[in-house]
C-alpha cells in the first residue's frame, strides 16, 4: 500500500495509507458524521465533487453488498477514514471496502488522525482538498489544491444527471447499469410503507442527481415514474400531463443551474403539485424567489434534529448538503415547515398557494433514519387533493 | 411544554443494595435524577436502604429514608410525606416491582400519589412475557417462539412444540436469576421449578433457543410529544446466550449495514410507542442470525439500565437526568444538551470513538461456583475504555480490569489451560477471549475461532491483529525496543507501557523513557456526543494516539483523584463515595478536580461530578501520563480502595506527588513486619504472626503461634485467598493459594482469636488531632471477614471504658504512623484486651456507612484535612456528637447466584454489598438491616435447628426463645436430643444421609420451613449441610450461621412483634441530633 498526501487549500496536509486507488484526486473536502452507510454515501450523486471523511474511525467492517447502493457508482472522488477494516463481516457482504473504490477508480486512504481533520473543516470550514499517491511534496499537492476548482457557482449536477429521460419502474434500459438495483428497496421501508395510501400517479422526476431510493420509495407507493434530464425544457414536462412533480437531490451549488432553477420555476408555476429534496428543495427555493448561501462545514450525518413547525414535533434525519436557504429572502407566500434545531437554518418549506412543499433532510433516508419517510405520502395526498394538475392521467 | 406545576414532590425508589445484576449504576442514575428534580424545584422523597450510595447523602434530597425498599416500607412512607408522584423507573428492578406492588396494593390510590413516566401498566406490558409478545405481534415485530407456563408438567408439553434446546426465563426476577437453558426433558423440569420458585409471579417463559445469534442493545428515550431518539447502539462481542451483563459490549454497532441498523431503531421506536413507555429511557434487545439476517426482538426494560449508564457515559448523554426532567412535563428539545451546550438534548449521538465494557468476575471467591456463562448474570461489576480502535479500547479494558493481565498481553497463560483450548473457545466462559488470543498465538485461524466461539470474525481478526503487532516486537530479539514507527503501530492497538516491556524483556521505565524520547505520547480527546461536529464543553477525556489533542489546562491549583476501577467483591461503590466526596470537598476549597476512573457505573465518572474527567485505567502508566499533562499539586490515592494506594510508591518513585499520608506511612502499616515493630513501640497487642515466604516455613511458624491461624497474603483487599486452617493439612493448602493470589509477596500467618468481638474504626487524622469517626461493633464474631458481617454504631454492647480504650489505641497509632487522611483500623476484643488485627490507612469500606449513621461526612473532612485544613479548623474534634439511634449494617451476599456453594462466612469477603438498618431501638434497627437484605425474618411457622456440638449449648437456648415466641423447632437427630434434654420440644427430621423421607429438603421443598440456623460442622462442611444452605438460599429461606446472628435475629423476632415502628428520615435524625 502506499502514502498518500492529503492536502487542502490552507495549506493543512495530512500523511495517509491509500487502501484503494492511485493517482490525484480532487474534491471538496467534506466531513460525514454517520456510524453506519459508508455505501450509500459513496454511490450517492450528491457527493460527487467532494471528498468524504468519516468521523467515525472504523469503516469498512461490514463491506460491501450488492444491494445498498444509491445509484449504480461511486461518486463522491474519495474516501478518507481511520482506519479500514481489514475484512469485512457481514452475511451480505460481496466485496471489501477497497475493492469496491478500486473498482470504482476512486480513493481511499486510511491511516490518518480523521478527527483531526474533523476538527480542522469545523473551525477552517469545507475546502478544496487533493489526495495524491504520487506527489510525495506536501506543499506542492497543497498548491494544487488551491488551484483546483470549487464547489461555489459550479454546475455538478448537469454532470450526474441522467443522459436520456427514462420510466421508472419498468424496462431501465435507458440506464442498463440500474439492473444491479434491487427496485423494490429494502424489508424496512416495505414495512413502513405498508400502512400508506397508494394511488397510480404519473410523477414527473427531475434528475439532478437522483438518490434511488427516492424513486424505489414513490415506485413502491404505487406512482409511475418519469425522470428527465435536469436539463429539460419545462414545456417537455409540462407537456406529458403528469400528476406530480418531484425535483432530487444532486451535488454542488443551487445557484450554478439558473436554466434547471428557471425549469423548476416554470413548471411549478403551473400549478402541478411539486416535491422536493435538498438540492430540489433549494432549487424550490431559487425558483420561488429566495436565495442560498453556502455553509461553513455543511450538515452531512444522519443524526440531525429537525423540528416540523406545524406539530412541534422533532424528526432525527439525514442529511447532505453545503448550502441553504437563506429564509429572509423567501417570499411572504412561502412558509418555513422545518427548521434545524442545531443552527435554526431552514429545512422545509411550503407554499401557501401553490401545491408544493420541499424540504432540506433526506426523508428517503439511505444512509439514515425514517423518521421523514411519510413525507412521501403527503406528497400522494397533494397530489391526489389537487385538481390543478396535469393530466388527472392516473393509470391503472 | 415546560415542566408541570401540578406536582410539587417526588417520590424516588433506590434498588438498594449492590448485588450481581443492580449494582452502582444505580446511584449513578438515581442520584442524576435527584439532582435534576431538585434543580427544577420539586421536592424529592427518597427511599433506599444503601447508605454507600451519594444518592442518600443528606444533600441530595428533601427528605431521605434509609429504609428497607418493601412495599411495607414505602407505603409507611408515603403516608408521611404524601408525595405528589412516584418515578419508578430509577431504581432498577426493584424499583419497578416495589411501584407495581403499591400499585396493586392500592396505596398509590389512597394516597393520590400519580406513577410518572412509566405507569403499572406501561411496566406490566413490557415486563409481562405474554403481554409484551402480543403487543410486538400487534406492531409488527417479529418476537421468538415462546410460551409462559406455570408448572412443569406444562412446560414438558410446551417444549415439543419449541423442541430443545429451549431457554427459561423466570417472569420479574432481576439480572435473570434462576433462568437457564435446558437441553432435554430432565434439564428442563430442574430448571423450570427453580425459575418458578424465584419468580414473583410464579410464572416462567419457555423460549425457542438463539444462542449463538448475534446480540444487539439500543438506548432510547422518548418523550410525552412522542419525540423518540437513539441514544447508544450497542454490539455484544459475546453471542445470545451469555446475559449482556456477563458479555463483553461494544459501542456503536460495529457489524451491521445501514439498512439493518435503521430497521432495528424502526422496531426499537415502534417497541417504545408499542408498550406505551410515556417519558424517559428504555433498553430494547435484538438477536440476529449472524448468516441469515432474521432480527428479532428480545425484550425492553422500561427503565434505566446497566446498559443506559454505559450508554450515558459511552456517548456522553445524562441519560437518567434527561429521563427525570422528561418526568415531569419536560421534552426533549426543550432541554439543552449539555456537553454542546448550544444544541439540544434532542439528537442521537454520533461516536468518532469505539468503547468497549468488560466484566469483572469473582469466581475465585467461591470455590465450586460454575464458572461458564449463561443467561443468569454472574458478574460483579465492569470496566469501560474509550479508543480511536476496537484494539485500543479492548486493550485499555483489560489492563484496567485488573486481573493481572497488562491488556491483551501474554500473561493469559497464568489464567488459562492451554490443554482445555476448545473448551475455552466454544463454552462462554470469563476468559473467553484471553482463550481467544491464545488460539491466535498458536496459529489458529480467525476463521476458525469464528465458527467454535461463534463470536463475529470481525472481532478476532482485530484480536489477531495485536497478535501480529506483538509478533513483530517479539521479532526484535530480547533487549530490543522498537523504533518509532512499530511503536506508534502498538500503541495505536492500545499497548500498554507495561505489555512492551515484557515483550522485549525490559524494565516498564526503560519502554516510558524510550517512548518518550521518540515523542511517541498520548494525545486527549473529547467524549462531546457529536463527533467533534459542535464544540464540547464537558471536559470529559480518553486518551489515544493521534493527533488532535484538547485537553485544556488550566492555570488553577488542582488536585488528581484516583478512582477504585472495576467493581469487585471487596472494592465497590463504598470508594466511589469517598472519591466523589473528595471530589465535592475540594471544589469547596476551591481547588480544581481531576478524577481519573474507569468504572462506567460510578457517580465518578458523570460528567460533572469532577471539574475534569478522564476516562482512563488506574495504571501506573495511565496515571502518569494525565500527570504530566496537567501538571496538579498531587495525587489523592487513599480514597479509591486498594488500587490506587498500590501505586502509592510506585507514582511517587516516578516523581508524582501523594497528597495525604506518605507512601513510607502507607507501607508502614501495609507491611506487616513493618507493622508489628509499630505496634510494639506503641505497646498494643496484637495475634502473635508472622510472614513466610514459602509453604515448608509457614507449617514452621504455625506450629510456633499454636493453631488455629489466620493464613492471608499482602497487598489485597476483602480478605483475598485468606481463610482459617485448624491443622498443618489446611495450611499446607492455604499456603499455596496465598503466594497464588499475591505472587511475589510474603504470606501472613496470624494466631486466630476465636470467639473475640471484633470493632472496626474509622477515623480521620490531620497529623496530630484525630477525629474517631465511628466505633462499630460486629454482630458476628472475629473469623467472619468485616465486609461480611452486620455492624452497629453505636457499639451494641460494648462498655464505654472499652469504647474509651479502643479510641485511644487507634489515636496513637494514627499520630504515630502520621496518618494524614482516612485510616480503618481493625480490632478484636477478647477478655478485655484490645487486639490490632490489622491498620489501613486509606478509606475503607465502612466511610460512608458511619458518615450516613453518624451525619458527619467522614470523607470530605479527610479530604479537606489532605489538603491542609486540620480538624481543628474545621471543628472536627474528638468524635461525632453521641447520636440517639442505631445504624445496623448489614452485608448482602451473592450466594444465589452460585448454585452450590456454600453459603457460610468465613474471613474472605464474599459480600458484594451491605444495606443499614436505622432506629432508636437496636433490635428494629436490626431487623430493619435483615429485611432490607432480603433475610425475610418470620413470624410464625417452622425452624430448622442444627449444630455442631461445640454449638449446642447456646442453640437450646436459641431454640427456647423460639419456642417461646411460638416457633416450631425442627431439628435432625443430635440437636434434636439437646434441645429435649434440656425440655425444648422439637420434631425430628432425617438426615440427608439416613436416606428416609421426609428429610429437611423435602420440607423445605414443601415450603413448610421459614428460617434455617445451621453453624458449620468445621472448617471443612460436610456435604449435607452444603445442600442445606444452599437449598435454603435457593428457596429464599432465611438462614442464619454464627452465633450472634442466631441470637440477634431471635432478639429483632421478639422485640418486633407488636411493636410499632416507623420510618424516619435521615434529616429528621440529624435535626433531632443538632
Amino acid at each position: 500500500m502506499r502514502t498518500a498526501i492529503i492536502a487542502l487549500e490552507d495549506g493543512r496536509w495530512f500523511r495517509a495509507r491509500a487502501f484503494a486507488g492511485e493517482g490525484e484526486y480532487f474534491g471538496e473536502l467534506v466531513f460525514n458524521t454517520s456510524m453506519t452507510g459508508y455505501q450509500e454515501i459513496l454511490t450517492d450523486p450528491s457527493y460527487h465533487g467532494q471528498i468524504v471523511t468519516m468521523t467515525y474511525p472504523l469503516i469498512g467492517n461490514y463491506g460491501i453488498n450488492r444491494e445498498d447502493v444509491e445509484s449504480a457508482k461511486v461518486y463522491a472522488g474519495g474516501l478518507v477514514v481511520s482506519e479500514c477494516s481489514r475484512i469485512p463481516s457481514n452475511w451480505r457482504s460481496r466485496v471489501t471496502l477497497g475493492e469496491y473504490l478500486e473498482r470504482n477508480g476512486k480513493i481511499g486512504v486510511d491511516q490518518v488522525d480523521t478527527r483531526a481533520v474533523t476538527l480542522h473543516i469545523r473551525t477552517r470550514g469545507a475546502m478544496k482538498c487533493v489526495i495524491s499517491t504520487i506527489d510525495s511534496d506536501p506543499d506542492s499537492v497543497v498548491e494544487k489544491a488551491r488551484r483546483s476548482p470549487g464547489l461555489v457557482g459550479r454546475d455538478l449536477s448537469t454532470e450526474v444527471t441522467t443522459p436520456r429521460r427514462f420510466s421508472w419502474p419498468g424496462p431501465h434500459r435507458e440506464r442498463a447499469d440500474f439492473g444491479l438495483v434491487d427496485a423494490a428497496g429494502s424489508r424496512a421501508f416495505r414495512d413502513l410503507l405498508q400502512g400508506f395510501p397508494r394511488g397510480g400517479y404519473r410523477i414527473a422526476v427531475l434528475d439532478c442527481g437522483v438518490k434511488l431510493n427516492q424513486l424505489r420509495i414513490l415506485a413502491s407507493l404505487g406512482c409511475e415514474l418519469e425522470v428527465f434530464p435536469n436539463r429539460t425544457p419545462a414545456e417537455e414536462i409540462i407537456a406529458g400531463r403528469f400528476d406530480g412533480f418531484f425535483v432530487t437531490n444532486g451535488p454542488g451549488d443551487p445557484g450554478g443551474v439558473p436554466r434547471v432553477v428557471e425549469t423548476v420555476r416554470r413548471v411549478i408555476h403551473t400549478g402541478l403539485p411539486t416535491f422536493g429534496i435538498c438540492f430540489g428543495h433549494q432549487l424550490i427555493g431559487l425558483a420561488l424567489g429566495g436565495k442560498t448561501y453556502k455553509l461553513k462545514f455543511g450538515h452531512h450525518g444522519g443524526n440531525q434534529p429537525i423540528r416540523d413547525l406545524r406539530t412541534g414535533r422533532v424528526l432525527i434525519a439525514s442529511e447532505n448538503h453545503g448550502f441553504a436557504v437563506d429564509r429572509g429572502s423567501l417570499p411572504e407566500d412561502v412558509e418555513v415547515t422545518h427548521i434545524n434545531l442545531n443552527d435554526g437554518t431552514v429545512e422545509g418549506l411550503r407554499h401557501r398557494r401553490l401545491p408544493l412543499f420541499s424540504v432540506q433532510f433526506h426523508p428517503e433516508a439511505c444512509p439514515g433514519p425514517h423518521d421523514a419517510v411519510h413525507l412521501f405520502a403527503e406528497f400522494l395526498h397533494l397530489v391526489a387533493g389537487s385538481d390543478n394538475g396535469g393530466g388527472k392521467g392516473r393509470t391503472r | 411544554m415546560p415542566k408541570r406545576g401540578d406536582i410539587r414532590s417526588v417520590l424516588i425508589i433506590g434498588s438498594g443494595p449492590i448485588v450481581i445484576g443492580q449494582a452502582c449504576e444505580f446511584d449513578y442514575s438515581g442520584t442524576q435524577a435527584c439532582k435534576a428534580l431538585r434543580e427544577e424545584g420539586y421536592r424529592v422523597v427518597l427511599v433506599n436502604s444503601n447508605p454507600a450510595t451519594i444518592m442518600t447523602d443528606p444533600e441530595m434530597a428533601d427528605r431521605t429514608y434509609i429504609e428497607p425498599i418493601t412495599a411495607e416500607v414505602v407505603a409507611k412512607v408515603i403516608a408521611k410525606e404524601r408525595p405528589d408522584a412516584l418515578l419508578p423507573t430509577l431504581g432498577g428492578q426493584t424499583g419497578l416491582n416495589v411501584s407495581v406492588e403499591l400499585e396493586e396494593a392500592g396505596v398509590l390510590q389512597e394516597y393520590g400519589v400519580e406513577m410518572i413516566g412509566a405507569d403499572a401498566a406501561v411496566i406490566k406490558k413490557a415486563e409481562e412475557r405474554e403481554l409484551f409478545k402480543e403487543a410486538m405481534e400487534a406492531a409488527g415485530i417479529e418476537c421468538l417462539k415462546s410460551s409462559l407456563v406455570h408448572s412443569v408438567d406444562e412446560a414438558r408439553r410446551v417444549a415439543e412444540e419449541i423442541g430443545f434446546p429451549i431457554i427459561v426465563r423466570p417472569s420479574f426476577t432481576l439480572g435473570g436469576t434462576g433462568g437457564g437453558t435446558a437441553r432435554d426433558a430432565d434439564e428442563l423440569a430442574r430448571v423450570v421449578e427453580n425459575g418458578l420458585k424465584l419468580s414473583l409471579n410464579h410464572e416462567v417463559l419457555l423460549e425457542e433457543s438463539v444462542w449463538g445469534w448475534k446480540e444487539y442493545e439500543l438506548e432510547v428515550m422518548r418523550d410525552h410529544n412522542d419525540n423518540v431518539v437513539i441514544i447508544c447502539s450497542i454490539e455484544n462481542l459475546d453471542h445470545m446466550g451469555v446475559h449482556t451483563g456477563d458479555s463483553i459490549t461494544v459501542a456503536p454497532v460495529q457489524t451491521l449495514t445501514d439498512v439493518e441498523y435503521q430497521r432495528m431503531r424502526d422496531m426499537a421506536v415502534r417497541c417504545m410507542r408499542a408498550i406505551g413507555v410515556d417519558t424517559g429511557g428504555s433498553n430494547v434487545q435484538f438477536a440476529v442470525h449472524p448468516e441469515s439476517g432474521r432480527m428479532v426482538i428480545i425484550e425492553m426494560n422500561p427503565r434505566v439500565s446497566r446498559s443506559s449508564a454505559l450508554a450515558s457515559k459511552a456517548t456522553g448523554f445524562p441519560i437518567a437526568k434527561i429521563a427525570a426532567k422528561l418526568a415531569v412535563g419536560y421534552t426533549l428539545d426543550e432541554l439543552p444538551n449539555d456537553i454542546t451546550r448550544e444544541t439540544p438534548a434532542c439528537f442521537e449521538p454520533t461516536l468518532d470513538y469505539c468503547v468497549v465494557k468488560v466484566p469483572r468476575f469473582a469466581f475465585e471467591k467461591f470455590p465450586g461456583a460454575d464458572p461458564t456463562l449463561g443467561v443468569s448474570m454472574k458478574s460483579v461489576g465492569e470496566t469501560m475504555a474509550i479508543g480511536r480502535n476496537f484494539k485500543e479500547a479492548v486493550q485499555k479494558a483489560f489492563r484496567g480490569l485488573e486481573i493481572g493481565v497488562d491488556g491483551l498481553g501474554r500473561r493469559e497463560r497464568e489464567r488459562i489451560e492451554p490443554s482445555r483450548l476448545e473448551y475455552g473457545l466454544a463454552v462462554p466462559n470469563s476468559e473467553r477471549l484471553l482463550y481467544i488470543k491464545y488460539a491466535l498465538e498458536e496459529g489458529m485461524s480467525v476463521e476458525d475461532i469464528a465458527r467454535i466461539s461463534r463470536i463475529d470474525p470481525w472481532f478476532i481478526d482485530n484480536i489477531a491483529q495485536i497478535v501480529e503487532t506483538e509478533r513483530r516486537i517479539v521479532a526484535l530479539g530480547r533487549g530490543q525496543l522498537p523504533e518509532r514507527g512499530l511503536m506508534w503501530e502498538a500503541k495505536l492497538n492500545g499497548f500498554s507501557d507495561l505489555q512492551l516491556a515484557s515483550l522485549c524483556g525490559v524494565d516498564i521505565h526503560r519502554i516510558r523513557r524510550h517512548r518518550k524520547e521518540m515523542k511517541v505520547c498520548p494525545v486527549y480527546r473529547l467524549v462531546d456526543t457529536c463527533a467533534a461536529e459542535f464544540e464540547a464543553y464537558t471536559p470529559n477525556y480518553y486518551s489515544s494516539y493521534g493527533e488532535s489533542d484538547q485537553a485544556r489546562v488550566s492555570s488553577k491549583p488542582k488536585v488528581m483523584i484516583l478512582g477504585s476501577g472495576p467493581n469487585r467483591i471487596g472494592q465497590g461503590i463504598e470508594f466511589d463515595y469517598c472519591c466523589v466526596h473528595t471530589v465535592f470537598a475540594l471544589r469547596d476549597l476551591g481547588y480544581e478536580t481531576i478524577m481519573v476512573n474507569s468504572n462506567p457505573e460510578t457517580v465518578s465518572t458523570d460528567y460533572d461530578t469532577a471539574d475534569k474527567l478522564y476516562f482512563e485505567p488506574i495504571t501506573l502508566e495511565d496515571v502518569l501520563n494525565i500527570y504530566e499533562r496537567e501538571n496538579p499539586l498531587g495525587i489523592i490515592v487513599q480514597m479509591g480502595g486498594q488500587t490506587p494506594l498500590n501505586l502509592a510508591v510506585p507514582l511517587q518513585r516516578a516523581g508524582a506527588r501523594i497528597l495525604g499520608t506518605p507512601p513510607e506511612s502507607i507501607d508502614r502499616a501495609e507491611d506487616r513486619k513493618h507493622c508489628r515493630a509499630l505496634l510494639e513501640k506503641l505497646g498494643l497487642k496484637q495475634p502473635e504472626s508472622a510472614t513466610a515466604l514459602g509453604v515448608e516455613e509457614a507449617v514452621c511458624l504455625a506450629q510456633k503461634i499454636g493453631f488455629p491461624v489466620m493464613v492471608r497474603p499482602s497487598y489485597v483487599l476483602g480478605g483475598r485467598a485468606m481463610t482459617v486452617a485448624y491443622n498443618e493439612d489446611e495450611l499446607r493448602t492455604y499456603v499455596s493459594a496465598a503466594l497464588r493470589a499475591s505472587p511475589g509477596y510474603p504470606v501472613l500467618i496470624d494466631r486466630f482469636l476465636d470467639h473475640a468481638v471484633e470493632v472496626d474504626v474509622d477515623l480521620v487524622c490531620d497529623g496530630e488531632d484525630v477525629y474517631i469517626g465511628g466505633i462499630m461493633e460486629h454482630v458476628e464474631e472475629a473469623g467472619v471477614h468485616s465486609g461480611d458481617s452486620a455492624c452497629s454504631i453505636p457499639p451494641h454492647t460494648l462498655p464505654p471504658a472499652m469504647v474509651e480504650k479502643i479510641a485511644d489505641a487507634c489515636r496513637r497509632i494514627a499520630r504515630e504512623l502520621r496518618v494524614c487522611g482516612l485510616m480503618n483500623v481493625q480490632i478484636a476484643v477478647r477478655d478485655g484486651d484490645v487486639y490490632i488485627l490489622e491498620i489501613n490507612p486509606r478509606a475503607s469500606r465502612t466511610v460512608p456507612y458511619v458518615s450516613k449513621a453518624t451525619g458527619v461526612p467522614l470523607a470530605k473532612v479527610a479530604a479537606k484535612v489532605i489538603m491542609g485544613v486540620s480538624l481543628q479548623e474545621q471543628v472536627c474534634v474528638g468524635g461525632p456528637p453521641p447520636i440517639g439511634w442505631y445504624g445496623v449494617k448489614e452485608a448482602v451476599l451473592p450466594f444465589s447466584r452460585f448454585p452450590g456453594v456454600d453459603p457460610v462466612l468465613g474471613p474472605e469477603m464474599k459480600s458484594t454489598g451491605e444495606v443499614m438498618g436505622i432506629d432508636r431501638d437496636f433490635p428494629v434497627a436490626y431487623w430493619k438491616s435483615q429485611i432490607a437484605a432480603g433475610q425475610n425474618l418470620p413470624d410464625y411457622g417452622a425452624v430448622f435447628l442444627s449444630a455442631r456440638d461445640a454449638d449446642k449449648p447456646w442453640m437450646v437456648e436459641v431454640g427456647r426463645r423460639l419456642r417461646e415466641l411460638g416457633f416450631e423447632i425442627i431439628a435432625t437427630e443430635g440437636t434434636a436430643r439437646s434441645l429435649q434434654a434440656a425440655g425444648v420440644q422439637a420434631t425430628l427430621v432425617y438426615k440427608l444421609a439416613e436416606k428416609r423421607h421426609p428429610n429437611i429438603l423435602d420440607m423445605m421443598a414443601e415450603n413448610s420451613i421459614v428460617m434455617v440456623i445451621n453453624t458449620p460442622s468445621g472448617p471443612v462442611a460436610r456435604v449435607d449441610e452444603v445442600r442445606i444452605r444452599s437449598e435454603a438460599i435457593r428457596r429464599g429461606i432465611p438462614i442464619v450461621t454464627t452465633q450472634s446472628g442466631a441470637r440477634s435475629t431471635v432478639a429483632a423476632i421478639r422485640y418486633i412483634r407488636g411493636a410499632r415502628w416507623g420510618v424516619t428520615s435521615l434529616q429528621e435524625y440529624y435535626a433531632g441530633a443538632g
